[in-house]
């Protein structure tokens, strides 16, 4: 039996000892006494809003309902936390360098300081964020309910779920109003609330942990007794569910979530004094969540083993200890509870009241006549907190209404997820903002929109479905009974749970969009600059650089908008710093540096797109002088793109000059070659050209010559046309053959009878000169492949040589034959002069005559050894000068045998 | 006037002496000197030619380029070099027909270049002017 009236009691003394606490902080801090408050552990604990009345009250529900799906719901933030640690580094680090206020802020400010942007993540967040609310007034009310069901006679006890859900919302609107709205904080930190929801933070997981320690030990007697009552109770852990598709979907929404949602984002990221504080949050954090889920699995056990089946698992935390009458810890987790709901509501409506007064308030009201008129001096603070109470009002009666066309229906986890999916839509936006430079306002803008869209057709309006006669046939039959749009089955999808259908549709849609668009598009110059400024942060470093680099504005001209913004006083801060800090005070001209940090001044109070409006006003040729730094930019960076280009191309011509060089000087030699020979040419047509012509001159003009005269002239005219016409015969042939022209076919050629054919051939002449041929050891039947005309060509030319070249009294030559390695040579060895030492390397050039003392009257064109050469050559063979004896000539002929060839192979 | 000496034919001493290599050039050549009234002399390389030179001196010399042994111009620069001969007149045949050809001649001091094929006319005009002792006038 428990009090109602002491519930309630006990209810606003906690906000009191709150209000107390956030209070005395505020003080504190104010004296700048805040280094505890500002130490990693708080920052930690109040990182833990992220564990609202869902996970306190809700995840008991899951468990009991779906196994082990409430553990995504941890792993997802464990996952960012522990892996993605250097992401929130840089996320802070920007948000700090850049004066960031939410993540509407955020996302607008490396968006070009997109007003649009700021807006529509602002709608967003307000509309994502009215379900969860509705679930904590849920949590709240239910857990009223529970808790005074026992005493009908609290006044509290006779309202119905409605009403006790407005007059929770009204209480926790004033309560956040009393909080977060006491003054509007450069920065837009709130020490005293965060100390408060530090405080909270234990306190919910202490009313867990002692629960959870009495479920388990005094009810259950033990570990081992609770888990054996599992079966029993029905309660399976792994089932099909689990690590499946959804699975897998709500970890990925969880990991989102922590990073997008508006009251994450503000402790993790706004409320951040250190950058180091992530360091102990990344590992404590996920402790304290792990804390929070260690008594889980054991409640729904235990409240399904002792209760009827028509219990509500999401309230086993209240019943459990009731039942078994423990008064004072049922208190005690109903006070954990209230403060993880409360916690939620005021850190959300803070987060969302800032968002919705700086980026929906402050510009339409930047935009009013009256407000430039109308300069009073408290600035516009007073426009501001009175924006922020509204919104706050606001927000939470749309929370209420939420709850009220609901009916208060669905289970808690499903509506939180209903939140997270509509907050995971900024996150393409954020990574793009961290990593990717060229994404652009249009993109950020087209994914948001796409994402939102899909957010709300398919999760957010399906849910009032049940009870609502036109939302219910819309969702079974699609809009305008197109089946195809249905919102859980698009396209014709059919069979996907609700929510994995829903995160897939959104984020993919969002996600191409934002990609699409982004490559479609520029991004303008500010955005250009921010974007530098947000994927770059750690290489720029924290500096903020100035966007001005001149300006037409005086220091008065700033001093009026500045006071307008910050109040008289806190601008009169601002410009006696200045000028106690500037060194030139000849100009009233302030610099850019100034007019830089005074915008972030105005963008820790307005946000960054209002802080950067309201300064263009006054600071003409802002936008000009951007446009002007982005050039020279983008020009410093054409020039070294270009030099690098210039770079490669250098090298490349280098190269190719290389090779040209090398072939030119191949050209050349060739071309030099070339000259020889047509001067070699020249010279062996020329030579028997001058005796026909000079006998013919003589038998022109000499009538009275002798017949035998006449004959020995005309003789030697027709053997020199002869010779002329030889001559050319071999240049043509020696020409085909060295440029690779198949004269002939090779057969498989007898190599003796070939030789004997030449020996035959040149015997006549031999005689004449009394020169012997001594054909030695040539074998029979020694088969080479080659053409046999060819071949005696090649062994008449030598044999020829050595007899016109012999001046020997004796003259003779010797034919000699032997194998080996399936190569036959035969040698011919003469008697003669031999070749001279500095013949020997040109012996084989096309017209190269031994200078020794031979027979001249026996010269030949010059060509015979080399088109011999060239025959053997291409018979695979080898023509070659060997050493002789003392005197005289070796020339040996090395060929293939065909018989080895094919053994060979 | 040395023509007519040689016309003479009392001397031991050819008029004129030919080192040409080709058989059928050195044939066409020593018929229409013969025939122009001069004695020749013949050889058929620069070796001998200088041997020749240097006991017996003609009145004029018509040196083939290409000679094995010693080649035209090796010889040129010889009978050059040596004050006995240095005045001898040369005719240099050459089939080579090139510039180089005609200029190397012409450092080396050669009398008179004509390019082979030539007609015999233009050989036997060239010896007449080498022993009347005018030069050619595109030499001067």
């Amino acid at each position: 039996m428990i009090s109602g009236n002491l519930v309630i009691l006990t209810a606003f003394a906690y906000i009191v000892v709150l209000f107390g606490l956030a209070y005395f902080s505020d003080q504190r801090a104010r004296r700048g006494r805040n280094g505890f408050l500002r130490s990693p552990l708080i920052y930690t604990l109040a990182i833990s809003v992220y564990c609202t009345s869902w996970t306190f009250y809700g995840a008991v529900g899951s468990a009991a309902n779906n196994g082990l799906e409430f553990l995504a719901v941890y792993i997802g933030p464990t996952l960012v936390f522990v892996g993605w640690w250097f992401g929130l580094r840089k996320l802070v680090r920007i948000s700090h360098s850049q004066r960031i206020t939410s993540v509407a802020d955020f996302i607008s400010s490396r968006f070009g300081k997109s007003g649009a942007i700021a807006v529509l993540v602002t709608l967003i967040a307000v509309l994502a964020a009215t379900p969860y609310i509705a679930l904590q007034l849920k949590a709240i009310t239910s857990s009223l309910r529970v808790m005074l069901a026992s005493d009908s006679g609290s006044f509290a006890a006779n309202l119905d779920d409605s009403s006790l859900a407005l007059v929770t919302a009204a209480i926790m609107a004033l309560f956040t109003i009393l909080f977060g709205t006491r003054n509007v904080d450069a920065n837009e930190q709130h020490h005293g609330v965060v100390a408060a929801i530090a405080f909270e933070a234990v306190i919910k997981l202490a009313a867990l942990f002692a629960v959870g320690l009495f479920v388990v030990f005094g009810l259950g007697g033990g570990l081992t007794g609770t888990f054996e009552r599992a079966a029993e109770a029905g309660v399976t852990f792994v089932s099909d569910r689990d690590f499946g598709s959804r699975w897998i979907t709500i970890t990925l929404l969880s990991a989102a979530a922590i990073v997008c949602l508006p009251r994450q984002f503000q402790i993790t990221v706004v409320e951040n004094a250190d950058e180091s504080h992530l360091r102990t949050a990344s590992w404590a954090f996920p402790l304290y969540m792990l804390g929070m889920s260690l008594f889980t699995v054991p409640i729904a056990v235990m409240g399904k083993a002792l209760f009827a089946s028509g219990a509500d698992p999401d309230m086993f935390v209240l019943t459990l200890p009731l039942s078994a009458n423990q008064q004072v810890l049922s208190l005690f987790a109903f006070i954990g509870g209230f403060s993880s709901a409360t916690s939620m509501i005021i850190v959300s409506s803070i987060a969302l009241s800032i968002m919705v007064s700086n980026h929906i308030v402050v510009p339409v009201a930047l935009r009013s006549q009256g407000f430039n008129a109308n300069s009073r001096p408290e600035g516009v603070t007073r426009l501001l907190l009175t924006s922020r109470r509204i919104a706050i009002v606001t927000i939470l009666f749309l929370g209420f209404t939420y709850f009220w066309l609901t009916n208060g229906s669905g289970a808690l986890a499903i509506i939180g997820l209903i939140s997270f999916t509509g907050v995971a839509q900024f996150l393409p936006a954020i990574l793009a903002a961290l990593f990717w430079r060229d994404a652009t306002r249009q993109g950020a803008l087209a994914g948001l929109i796409v994402g939102f869209a899909v957010w709300v057709y398919c999760l957010f309006l399906p849910a009032f479905a049940p009870g609502n006669v036109i939302l219910t046939d819309w969702v079974n039959n699609g809009l305008f009974g197109w089946a195809w749009l249905k919102p859980q089955a698009l396209f014709g999808i059919e069979g996907i749970d609700p929510l994995v259908h829903a995160v897939m549709w959104s984020l993919m849609g969002n996600s191409m969009a934002l990609i699409g668009v982004s490559i479609a598009t520029e991004n303008d110059p500010v955005g250009r600059l921010q974007a530098a400024r947000f994927v770059d942060a750690f290489r720029l470093g924290s500096s903020n650089q100035s966007s001005y680099i001149r300006s037409s504005a005086t220091l008065n001209d700033l001093f009026r908008v500045a006071s307008r913004v910050l109040g008289y006083q806190r601008a009169t801060q601002v410009f006696d710093q200045y000028e106690a800090d500037r060194r030139d005070r000849e100009t009233a001209e302030p610099s850019p540096a100034f007019i830089a940090d005074l915008e972030s001044e105005l963008a820790g109070s307005i946000g960054a797109a209002s802080a950067h409006v309201i300064l263009s006003q006054v600071v003409s040729g802002d936008t000009d002088a951007i446009e002007e730094v982005i050039r020279m930019a983008d020009e410093t960076q054409q020039i070294l793109e270009y030099s690098q280009r210039l770079e490669n191309t250098t090298t490349e011509l280098q190269s190719t000059a290389e090779q040209l060089r090398t072939a030119n000087a191949q050209l050349r030699q060739l071309d030099q070659q070339k000259d020889e020979f047509l001067s070699q040419v020249s010279h062996e047509v020329r030579t028997p050209m001058t005796a026909i012509r000079s006998f013919s001159e003589i038998l022109l003009t000499h009538k009275d010559l002798s017949s035998d005269q006449r004959q020995q002239f005309v003789t030697t005219i027709h053997s020199e046309s002869m010779r002329l016409t030889a001559l050319l015969d071999e240049i043509l042939d020696l020409s085909a053959l060295e440029r690779g022209e198949s004269l002939w076919t090779d057969t498989d050629t007898d190599i003796g009878a070939a030789l004997q054919r030449a020996v035959d051939v040149c015997t006549p002449i031999a005689q004449e000169r009394n020169f012997t041929i001594i054909s030695e050891s040539v074998p029979r039947d020694r088969i080479v492949f080659a053409n046999s005309d060819r071949l005696s060509q090649v062994f008449i030319n030598l044999i020829t040589n050595a007899i016109k070249y012999n001046d020997s009294d004796a003259p003779f030559i010797r034919i000699t034959c032997s194998e080996s390695d399936g190569h036959i040579a035969i040698d011919f060895t003469d008697n003669g002069p031999g070749v001279a030492p500095v013949d020997r390397d040109i012996i084989f050039e096309k017209f190269a005559r031994g200078r020794g003392e031979g027979d001249m009257s026996e010269s030949g064109s010059g060509l015979g050894l080399a088109i011999s050469r060239e025959i053997i050559n291409r018979l695979a063979g080898r023509l070659e000068l060997v050493p002789a004896g003392e005197t005289g000539a070796c020339f040996r002929v090395t060929l293939p045998l065909r018989a080895e060839q094919q053994a060979a192979q | 006037m040395a023509g007519v000496d040689s016309c003479l034919g009392g001397t031991e001493v050819a008029d004129i002496l030919i080192v040409e290599d080709e058989p059928s050039i050195l044939s066409s050549l020593e018929f229409i000197l013969k025939h122009a009234g001069w004695t020749i002399e013949s050889l058929t390389d620069g070796e001998s030619a200088l041997n020749k030179l240097s006991s017996e001196l003609p009145k004029a010399i018509v040196l083939d380029v290409m000679l094995p042994r010693r080649s035209g111009f090796e010889v040129l620069k010889e009978i050059r070099a040596n004050p006995r001969t240095s005045a001898l007149p040369v005719l240099v045949l050459t089939a080579k027909g090139q510039q180089q050809d005609r200029r190397t001649a012409t450092e080396l001091g050669a009398s008179e270049f004509i390019t082979k094929p030539y007609s015999n006319a233009e050989v036997v005009e060239a010896i007449r002017r080498l022993l009347s002792g005018e030069t050619r006038p595109d030499a001067g």
